[in-house]
């Protein structure tokens, strides 16, 4: 019963939807104040209905409700309930039933936070809302019904993959897609804005918090699925450059652009048809990143499904809502005015160069992900481009990239003179020259990576250091001018210093870590990075719905690693739990492989350098954009 | 002047829509590409081994008995999953060539150190060209080759257990008698 009212409501979310498109969009162009209003409850309407279909969801999980389909094929009755719930999302139907909870979450809250905003403005940018959740639900309930009976009803279900059994993947897809989906409501303010054929500073204002609040839950998100495949997959790295990787990552450089471009647009007055195309492009990332994930035109260890027809009907959607608003652009944009002129040497100036460098690099990544199907379909030769692609054409465009986020902050906007700001720099540099020069012999791009992180750090501190005027006022009035700096200029300050302490830790990951792969039986000694572990034990050991190997491995200090090996009978799979000390000068993680004979394992132990700056990196750069959304939040409060 | 500009962006993601389209028009799914060298002989070869001493590996090896041949790497995530299954065969008598692609040595040892080594041989395609010949796609690749050097079968991606169980063995049984 409960299952048939969460498909009931499912079918009313498509049809106020429906609605919420056409009402608002009709009104505002016969100009009816009435038909105008009906925008924000429909919108609240509708993820009313959401949350109510998507608890039906649950709620059948929970119960292990094996009448349907979606749970007798990713549950069990053995599962910890945890993992009854997080497998809601760990399957097609599920996920794509979360991406529209999501999309008319952000609906909603336009609908509910909005009330600064200009009601013609709003309404149609709830109305392009309502356009995007209707396609999507059409798709949900025609080819993807997460509520569809199995009959006879099995006795027990599969299971859901043993991988996705693990809370780093409970959190990762709500919040990616918090992210992903958060950058529909940036797309629909642009398709708004060009409607109306205007965009104002005022309309960049409103528009960055939600822009800001997109990219913090694509970090967040991105960083747990990176943390996730580093301790569960088990190969000790944590980027791999895979497609459905790359489809996260794309957005995310996208929604970076575009989070610097709207800056110039609110202060100055100027990029705007840019920040309008790039809200177009950000949102037509996230699609695409859905089309890839979905469709299977790219095989991957992540697609849960590959179905061609549900390829098709996405690679509709994401044709229409693609051509469609860059259509609108090349017909509106031309009216959109700039006025604010500026100089290349200036503030401008440093974040075009951020934006010139981010699109290059999600337009490289775009390359990378799609061009063995290009080549094809317009060569039929076939070729394959791995890790060794990424490395060789994406990583050498985030130099330059990197010297314009030290430099840029020093400029000031219009115009500026470059030797004054790089005056500011001369420590930085010279701490850049002394690391180069004290590590080489290493492999020089890794040493020039970890001296740029270095120059980095010391140029974000400079520039706050000149902000409170430390050291040329008394410490006080220095503390009290950092009290009274704006919350997002800590934002910015914490997000680019957590950039460079992300790429010393990636840069440290490349040139220290090492591994040791050899046959081990318990007793045996390995030598890792300076570190002794002793091979102590391997027992048998029963969880809730898997049994497994327990490898035990003691550190010289006594500390004790355990790595598991698990066998999930319900699902037929093994898994691998990795043994992790995380220390901040590297990480010691082990992994227990297969018998080879009587107490003979294979053992792999990797060295992991400075991994751990990876996430703390990440993680500032979250809370740098946090502190910039709230700061935001207040200003449009007033 | 900024009108004809502001169409760039449309016409680019036409292009990239139609590279999307092209292969799904063309009911193309990717595991199961057609291989245009299906029913032909196999394309000539002669890589060298993994050891510096170890035979080099060529086209020729593969006449006499059927085979697979296996296009890997070491930096392709799927080929980790899917050489816990060509173990099982392997240790079932079948023949498996590993042809490693774009890779370099110390990288495939440690790969097949870690995670098993199932080949009877390991050729290195280092510059990839003979997987260019073989027309190999995405890693993994797999094929099946008769005992008279014709190729039968060719997957694209990892193989499943039930696809080996209700292919693969099928086929080489046939192929053999």
């Amino acid at each position: 019963m409960i299952v048939e009212l969460g498909h009931m409501a499912l079918i009313i979310a498509l049809v106020v939807s429906v609605f919420q498109t056409i009402i608002p969009l009709y009104g505002t162009a016969c100009q009816q104040a009435r038909l105008i209003s009906f925008a924000c409850p429909a919108a609240i309407v509708q993820f009313t209905a959401l949350v109510l279909s998507f608890g039906a969801l649950i709620n059948a999980f929970v119960t292990s409700d094996f009448s349907v389909a979606n749970v007798a094929y990713n549950s069990s009755f053995l599962k910890p309930m945890l993992y009854k719930v997080s497998g809601v999302w760990g399957n097609h139907e599920g996920s794509m039933l979360l991406w529209v909870l999501i999309l008319s979450f952000f609906g909603a809250s336009v609908a509910i936070f909005g009330g600064n905003l200009p009601e013609i403005l709003r309404a149609r940018a709830i109305a392009v809302q309502g356009l995007i959740g209707a396609s999507f639900l059409t798709f949900i309930i025609f080819t993807s019904n997460p509520f569809a009976r199995l009959i006879p009803a099995p006795i027990d279900g599969r299971g859901l993959n043993p991988l996705l059994q693990d809370i780093g993947l409970a959190l990762h897809p709500p919040i990616l897609y918090l992210g992903y989906v958060g950058l529909s409501t940036t797309f629909s303010f642009a398709v708004a804005a060009l409607l109306e054929g205007r965009v104002s500073q005022l309309w960049a204002r409103w528009v960055r918090p939600w822009i800001l609040a997109a990219w913090v839950a694509l970090t967040a998100g991105i960083t747990l699925g990176s943390i996730w495949s580093y301790y569960e997959l088990g190969w000790g790295g944590w980027w791999f450059w895979d497609p459905v990787e790359n489809a996260s990552f794309m957005p995310w450089l996208a929604a970076t652009a575009l989070l610097h471009s709207v800056v110039v647009v609110e202060k100055r007055n100027a990029l705007k048809r840019w920040t309008i195309l790039l809200a177009l492009v950000a949102f037509a990332f996230s699609l695409l990143g859905t089309f890839l994930v979905r469709s299977g035109v790219l095989t991957s260890v992540h697609s849960f499904a590959a179905d061609s027809q549900r390829g098709m009907f996405i690679l509709v959607l994401l044709s229409i809502a693609i051509v469609g608003s860059l259509s609108l652009y090349a017909w509106r944009a031309p009216k959109i005015e700039s006025s604010g002129t500026f100089l290349l040497i200036s503030r401008e100036g440093a974040l075009v160069i951020n934006n010139l460098f981010t699109v290059t690099g999600a337009g490289t990544v775009l390359i990378g992900t799609i061009y063995p199907l290009f080549l094809e379909s317009i060569s039929d030769e076939k070729i394959s481009v791995g890790p060794p692609f990424f490395e060789a054409t994406f990583v050498p465009l985030m130099v330059p990239l990197i010297f314009a986020v030290g430099v840029g902050p020093f400029l000031a906007w219009k115009r500026n003179n470059l030797v004054s700001a790089l005056h500011n720099l001369i420590f930085a540099t010279v701490c850049l020259v002394v690391v180069f020069v004290c590590l080489l012999g290493a492999p020089i791009g890794a040493v020039f990576g970890m001296a740029l992180a270095v120059w980095l750090m010391l140029a974000v501190l400079t520039e706050w250091a000149k902000r409170v005027r430390l050291f040329r006022v008394s410490l006080f009035a220095s503390l009290s001018r950092a009290r009274l700096l704006p919350r997002s200029a800590y934002g910015m300050s914490i997000a680019h210093f957590g950039l460079a302490v992300f790429i010393f830790g990636a840069v440290g990951d490349n040139l220290y870590s090492t591994e040791v792969v050899r046959y081990a039986s318990p007793g045996d000694k390995i030598k890792i990075a300076g570190h002794t572990l002793t091979f102590q034990s391997v027992t048998k050991q029963l969880g809730i719905n898997y049994d497994a190997y327990v490898g035990k491995f003691v550190m010289e200090n006594g500390q004790v690693i355990e790595s598991e090996r698990r066998f999930f009978p319900v699902e037929g799979q093994q898994t691998t739990e990795v043994g992790l000390s995380v220390r901040p000068s590297g990480d010691i993680y082990t992994v227990l492989g297969e018998a080879v004979a009587q107490d003979k394992w294979t053992i792999r132990i990797y060295y992991n350098a400075l991994v751990v700056w990876i996430w703390i990196g990440t993680a500032l750069m979250s809370v740098g954009g946090l502190l910039s959304f709230l700061d935001a939040r207040l200003r449009i409060a007033l | 002047m900024y009108r004809f500009l502001s169409i760039i962006p449309l016409l680019g993601a036409i292009i990239l829509l139609f590279a999307l389209v092209w292969p799904i028009l063309e009911d193309h799914n990717p595991e199961e590409l057609p291989s245009a060298l299906l029913n032909k002989q196999v394309p000539v070869f002669d890589l060298p081994g993994l050891d510096p001493k170890a035979p080099r590996v060529r086209s020729a090896n593969l006449i006499g008995k059927p085979a697979i041949v296996n296009f890997f790497a070491s930096w392709c995530i799927p080929c980790r999953i899917e050489i816990t299954e060509l173990r099982t065969i392997a240790s079932d008598g079948i023949i498996i060539y590993g042809l490693a692609y774009k890779d370099d040595t110390e990288a495939i040892r440690r790969f097949l150190s870690s995670f098993g080594n199932p080949y009877k041989m390991v050729g290195l395609d280092r510059d990839g060209r003979i997987g260019l010949e073989f027309g190999v796609y995405g890693l993994p690749e797999t094929y099946i080759i008769d005992s008279k050097g014709f190729i039968r079968y060719r997957h694209v991606g990892a193989l499943t257990n039930e696809m080996i169980k209700n292919i693969l063995v099928p086929l080489l049984n046939k192929l053999g008698q």
